[in-house]
C-alpha cells in the first residue's frame, strides 16, 4: 500500500522554549516525496480541484511542463518541519510563502523530493521567534520567501 | 487589461458558517503526512493546552479559497481565471483553528498591481467565529499572467 507521502517529521516530541533558541539555531532538515496519488489526496483535503493538479493534458495545454503540486500543498509540508521542530503548532502566528517555480509530479510512481531547511533567523524580547525557511526540488528553489513566526515561552 | 485601483477596499458579504470538525482536520494533516497528535487526539490537544484539536498553520486555506472565490467571479474584477497562479500566501492567527469553530469569512480586496504586464490581485480574508472573535487573517496574492 502506498503511504501518503512521507510520515516521518523531524519532530523530537521536545516543545521548543525560547531559552533554547537563538538566531542562527538550524531545524533538522525534513525530506518528502510527493506523488500523484498525494496530489489527489491533498485535492480532496483542501478542495482544491484546480485541473491542473492531476491532468498532464490540461496542465500542458496552459504551458506547464506537466501537472504541477499544489502551491499550499508545498506550503504545508515546508509548514511541518516548523511546527514538528517548534513541539506546538499552536505556536505559529504566521506563516508566509512565496511560489517562485512550480514542482513539477511526474506520473512515475516516484513523483518529487521536496527538502525543507531552516534557521533562526531572529527573536525578539517578546519571545517572538522568526524562522526562515529554504525549500527546494531536484536543487531548485521553489518558494523564493518562506518565514514562520512564532510565539514561544 | 490592467486592474482597476479603484477595487482597493471592495469587500463583500460574509460567508455562511463553516463548521470545523475534527474529521476535516484529521484528513487535511494526513494529506501533508503530518503525524502530529494534536491534530486527531482530543487528549494530545488538551495537554498542549487547546481546548480540542487544532488545525495545521494552513488549514485555514481551506476557508479562504471558498470565500476568495467571490472576488475572483466578481465581474467587475473581471480577472481571468485561466491564466491566474498563485503568488503568494500569509496567514496570521489570532488564536489556532480548533475543531468546533464556527467561522465566518469576510473577503476584501487589499491591493492591486501591475508589474511587467502581469495583473496581480491580493486579497483579504478575515475569518472570525459567528460571536465576532478573529481568528485567522489570510492574504492571497494571485498573478494573471499576461493580461495587463
Amino acid at each position: 500500500m502506498h503511504h501518503p507521502l512521507d510520515a516521518r517529521g523531524p519532530g523530537d516530541g521536545v516543545t521548543r522554549r525560547l531559552a533554547d533558541v537563538q538566531v542562527g539555531t538550524e531545524l533538522p532538515e525534513q525530506s518528502t516525496r510527493v506523488t500523484r496519488a498525494d496530489l489527489v489526496r491533498y485535492a480532496g483535503a483542501s478542495g482544491d480541484f484546480n485541473v491542473i493538479h492531476w491532468n498532464d493534458r490540461v496542465a500542458r495545454e496552459v504551458g506547464l511542463p506537466g501537472v504541477i503540486a499544489h502551491g499550499m500543498l508545498t506550503a504545508g509540508i515546508a509548514a511541518r518541519a516548523v511546527t514538528a521542530w517548534a513541539g506546538d503548532p499552536g505556536a505559529v502566528v504566521e506563516y508566509q510563502v512565496r511560489f517562485s517555480r512550480p514542482v513539477v509530479v511526474p506520473d512515475d510512481g516516484e513523483g518529487a523530493e521536496l527538502t525543507v531547511r531552516g534557521r533562526v533567523a531572529a527573536v525578539a524580547e517578546d519571545g517572538r521567534v522568526r524562522v526562515d525557511l529554504t525549500v527546494t526540488s531536484g536543487g531548485e528553489k521553489v518558494l523564493s520567501l518562506a518565514r514562520a513566526f512564532l510565539a514561544l515561552s | 487589461m490592467a486592474l482597476d485601483a479603484g477595487l482597493v477596499g471592495r469587500s463583500y458579504p460574509p460567508s455562511a458558517v463553516y463548521e470545523v470538525g475534527r474529521e476535516k482536520i484529521a484528513e487535511f494533516a494526513t494529506a501533508l503526512a503530518d503525524p502530529d497528535p494534536v491534530y486527531r487526539d482530543p487528549a494530545a490537544a488538551r495537554a498542549a493546552g487547546h481546548p480540542d484539536v487544532i488545525a495545521p498553520p494552513t488549514f485555514a486555506i481551506v476557508l479562504s479559497l471558498g470565500a476568495g472565490n467571490v472576488v475572483v467571479e466578481d465581474p467587475e474584477v473581471g480577472i481571468d481565471y485561466s491564466r491566474v497562479v498563485h503568488g503568494e500566501q500569509r496567514f496570521t492567527h489570532h488564536r489556532p483553528i480548533r475543531a468546533g469553530d464556527r467561522l465566518v469569512a469576510t473577503a476584501s480586496i487589499d491591493a492591486v498591481r501591475t508589474v511587467a504586464g502581469n495583473d496581480m490581485l491580493t486579497t483579504r480574508v478575515e475569518l472570525a467565529t459567528e460571536d465576532g472573535e478573529p481568528v485567522c487573517t489570510t492574504h492571497s496574492m494571485l498573478v494573471a499572467r499576461g493580461t495587463a
